[in-house]
C-alpha cells in the first residue's frame, strides 16, 4: 500500500507531466525521517508528524525543483539522481538523524487500515486534480511541452507544481514507512528503492493512476511470490525478477494500463472510420 | 594542505578519473546513438573485472592477457544485451528500454552473486609494482600504468571514430538514423558494434580498477558505474571528448575534496554535477540542440 503512494505520487511526475525523476525516493527519505525526529524530539501525535513529514518532503521538493526543473529529459533525470546522493548522504552523516545506524525506537502505528485510507486519499485528491486546469496543465507539458507554453500554461510552474505534490505524497508515504518498521536507516532510501518506483510506474503503465496502483503491487507481491514457488527459485529470485523485468518491457512496452495506449486506440479507431 | 600532498593527490584523481573515463565513454557512446541510458553498463564492468580475475587466477596467465579477455567478455556480453534487451524495444517509447537495462543489471548483478558469492576477492595482479618517489612525491608505477592504457584506449578510439570509415558511419548514424540509412549505412551493425566497444572500455576499466583497488566483486559496478554516468553528463551526454573530460574533472575534484572533507566524498562529485549543470544545462562540451515544433 505504501509502495502504491509511492509508486501513485512519481506516476504524478513522471505518468503525467512527463518529467524523468531518479530521486523520488530522497522526498520518501526526508518525509519518513522528518516524521520520525518530529515524533521522537518533539513528541507530535502520529498524525500531525505524517503531515508535517509530508510537509518536510513537499518543501524540498520546491527547494528541488526550482533549479532541476530548469533542465530537461536526461539532464532532469540526472540532477534528481545527484541531489537523491547528495541527501543520502547528508543524512549518512548528521547527528540527528543517527547517520549511517539510522534511527529506531519509532512506535508502531500504520497498519493495512491506515495505509489503505491513506491510500484512498491520495488517489481521490489526485484524481480532483487531475480533472482540474491544474491537471490538465499538466498532461499537455507531457505531450508538448512548446505547445503547451504556447497555449498560455506557465510550463516551470506547473512542473515545479508537479514536483512537490508528488514529494509530498511521497513524504506521506515516508512517514507510513516509517512508523510501519519502526527503524529508517539511509540506505532505505537510495538510488534503488526511486528505480523501484520508477519500475512500478512504468511497469503498471504511465500516467495512469490505478495502473501505478496495479505495477506497485505487482513489484512488491512478485519477489515473495518468487520466494514461495519453490525453493530453488526463492535461492535464484532476484535474478528471475531481473529477467521478468526485461521480459515484461519486450512483450508490454508501454506498461499494462497505459493511458498514452488507450488513448491511441481511440485515436485509430476513430481514423478507420474515416475522419476525426 | 600541502604541495607534495597536493601533488599526490592530482596523481590518484587522475588514476581514478581516468577510469571513469573509460566507463563514462560507454555510457556517452550508446546515448549518442540510441539516446538510452544503459543501466546495465556497471554490470559489463564488473563482468570484465571478473574475467580478468578468472584468467589471473585460475589460467595463471599474464596481466596483459587478463586485461585483453577482460574487454572481450565484456564486449561479448555488451552484444548479447543488446540483442536480447534492448532491440526488441528499439521502436518503444524511451522509459521502456531504460526499465529494461535496470531488468538486466538486476539479473547480472544477482547472477554474478550465485556464481561468485557476496565476498569481495583480491586480484594479484603478477605485476611488478615500485614506488617513484620524485622529491617527497610518492607515485606508484601501476598508477603510471593505469593511465598510459587508459590514455592508450581513449586515443584509439578517438583515432578509430575520427579517421576511420566505420567510425564515420557510428558518427552518422548517431547525428540521424534514418538519413544514414539511406546512406547504405547498416544501422543494425552499427549499433551493435557501438555496444561492443562501449563495453569492452567498460571491461578495461573493470580490470583496470579490480588491480588498482586489489578487489573485485560482483556490486563493484554500482557506484562507479553511477559515476561513470555522472561524468558522461558532466562532460555533456553523447560527446565523446566530454566523456574522456568529465572522467578526469570527476576524478581529480573527488580526490581533492576528499582532502578536505572525506565523509562527504561522494555528495562533492554530485554537488559538481549540479552545478555544472546549472550553469550549462547540457554539460560542459555538449551541444545545445534548439527544440523545434
Amino acid at each position: 500500500m505504501i509502495n502504491s503512494i509511492l509508486a501513485v505520487s512519481l506516476n504524478l511526475i513522471t505518468g503525467y507531466t512527463g518529467q524523468l525523476s531518479l530521486g523520488h525516493a530522497t522526498f520518501m527519505g526526508l518525509g519518513a525521517y522528518a516524521a520520525t525526529l518530529f515524533t521522537l524530539k518533539l513528541h507530535f501525535p502520529f498524525l500531525a508528524a505524517l503531515i508535517a513529514g509530508a510537509l518536510v518532503a513537499a518543501f524540498f521538493g520546491f527547494i528541488i525543483g526550482v533549479p532541476t526543473l530548469r533542465l530537461k529529459g536526461d539532464y532532469l533525470a540526472i540532477a534528481t539522481l545527484g541531489f537523491g546522493e547528495i541527501t543520502k548522504n547528508i543524512l549518512m552523516n548528521l547527528k540527528i538523524t543517527g547517520g549511517p545506524m539510522g534511527l529506531r525506537g519509532i512506535p508502531k502505528v500504520t497498519n493495512v487500515y491506515i495505509a489503505a485510507v491513506a491510500l484512498f486519499l491520495v488517489i481521490f485528491s489526485l484524481n480532483r486534480i487531475m480533472n482540474s486546469r491544474v491537471g490538465k496543465s499538466f498532461i499537455a507539458i507531457r505531450e508538448d511541452e512548446l505547445a503547451a507554453e504556447a497555449m498560455g500554461i506557465n510550463t516551470t510552474q506547473f512542473k515545479i507544481l508537479a514536483f512537490i505534490i508528488g514529494a509530498f505524497y511521497a513524504g506521506l508515504a515516508g512517514g507510513l514507512y516509517a512508523f510501519l518498521f519502526r527503524y529508517i536507516n539511509p540506505k532505505d532510501f537510495g538510488f534503488m528503492k526511486s528505480i523501484e518506483i520508477l519500475c512500478m510506474v512504468v511497469l503498471g503503465g504511465m500516467g495512469n493512476t490505478y495502473g501505478a496502483v496495479l505495477g506497485a503491487f505487482i513489484i512488491t507481491i512478485l519477489p515473495e511470490l518468487l520466494r514461495s514457488v519453490s525453493p530453488v527459485i526463492a535461492q535464484y529470485r532476484m535474478v528471475f525478477y531481473g529477467l521478468l523485468l526485461v521480459i515484461m518491457m519486450i512483450v508490454r512496452p508501454q506498461g499494462i494500463m497505459s493511458a498514452q495506449a488507450l488513448e491511441k486506440k481511440k485515436y485509430k479507431s476513430s481514423l478507420e472510420k474515416g475522419g476525426l | 594542505m600541502d604541495l607534495e600532498m597536493f601533488f599526490e593527490q592530482l596523481i590518484n584523481g587522475l588514476t581514478l578519473g581516468s577510469t571513469y573515463s573509460l566507463i563514462a565513454l560507454g555510457y556517452t557512446m550508446v546515448y549518442g546513438i540510441l539516446e538510452l541510458i544503459n543501466f546495465a553498463h556497471s554490470e559489463i564492468y564488473m563482468v570484465g573485472a571478473f574475467v580478468g580475475l578468472a584468467m589471473v587466477t585460475v589460467y595463471k596467465l599474464p596481466f596483459a592477457v587478463a586485461l585483453v579477455a577482460g574487454m572481450l567478455g565484456s564486449c561479448l556480453l555488451g552484444i548479447i544485451i543488446e540483442k536480447a534487451a534492448y532491440k526488441p524495444l528499439r521502436k518503444a517509447n524511451r522509459i521502456a528500454p531504460l526499465i529494461s537495462a535496470i531488468g538486466v543489471s538486476i539479473f547480472l548483478q544477482n547472477a554474478a552473486l550465485m556464481i561468485a558469492g557476496p565476498q569481495a576477492r583480491s586480484f594479484p595482479s603478477g605485476l611488478n609494482i615500485r614506488t617513484l618517489s620524485v622529491g617527497s612525491v610518492h607515485i606508484s608505477t601501476l598508477q603510471l600504468l593505469i593511465l598510459v592504457i587508459s590514455i592508450v584506449l581513449m586515443v584509439g578510439l578517438q583515432f578509430l571514430i575520427q579517421n576511420t570509415k566505420l567510425g564515420q558511419a557510428m558518427r552518422a548514424t548517431a547525428q540521424d538514423k534514418e538519413v544514414a540509412q539511406l546512406m547504405g549505412i547498416k544501422i543494425d551493425s552499427i549499433i551493435t558494434f557501438t555496444f561492443a566497444i562501449g563495453s569492452a572500455l567498460g571491461g578495461a576499466a573493470g580490470v583496470l580498477v579490480g588491480v588498482y583497488f586489489d578487489s573485485v566483486d560482483p556490486t563493484m559496478g554500482f557506484f562507479p558505474g553511477l559515476k561513470g554516468f555522472v561524468a558522461a553528463v558532466l562532460g555533456g551526454i553523447g560527446n565523446i571528448p566530454g566523456a574522456m573530460l568529465g572522467g578526469l574533472i570527476l576524478g581529480l575534484v573527488e580526490m581533492i575534496g576528499a582532502v578536505y572533507m572525506s565523509r562527504y566524498k561522494d555528495a562533492i562529485a554530485f554537488a559538481v554535477l549540479i552545478i555544472i549543470l546549472l550553469v550549462k544545462p547540457t554539460g560542459l562540451l555538449g551541444r545545445n540542440v534548439q527544440e523545434k515544433v
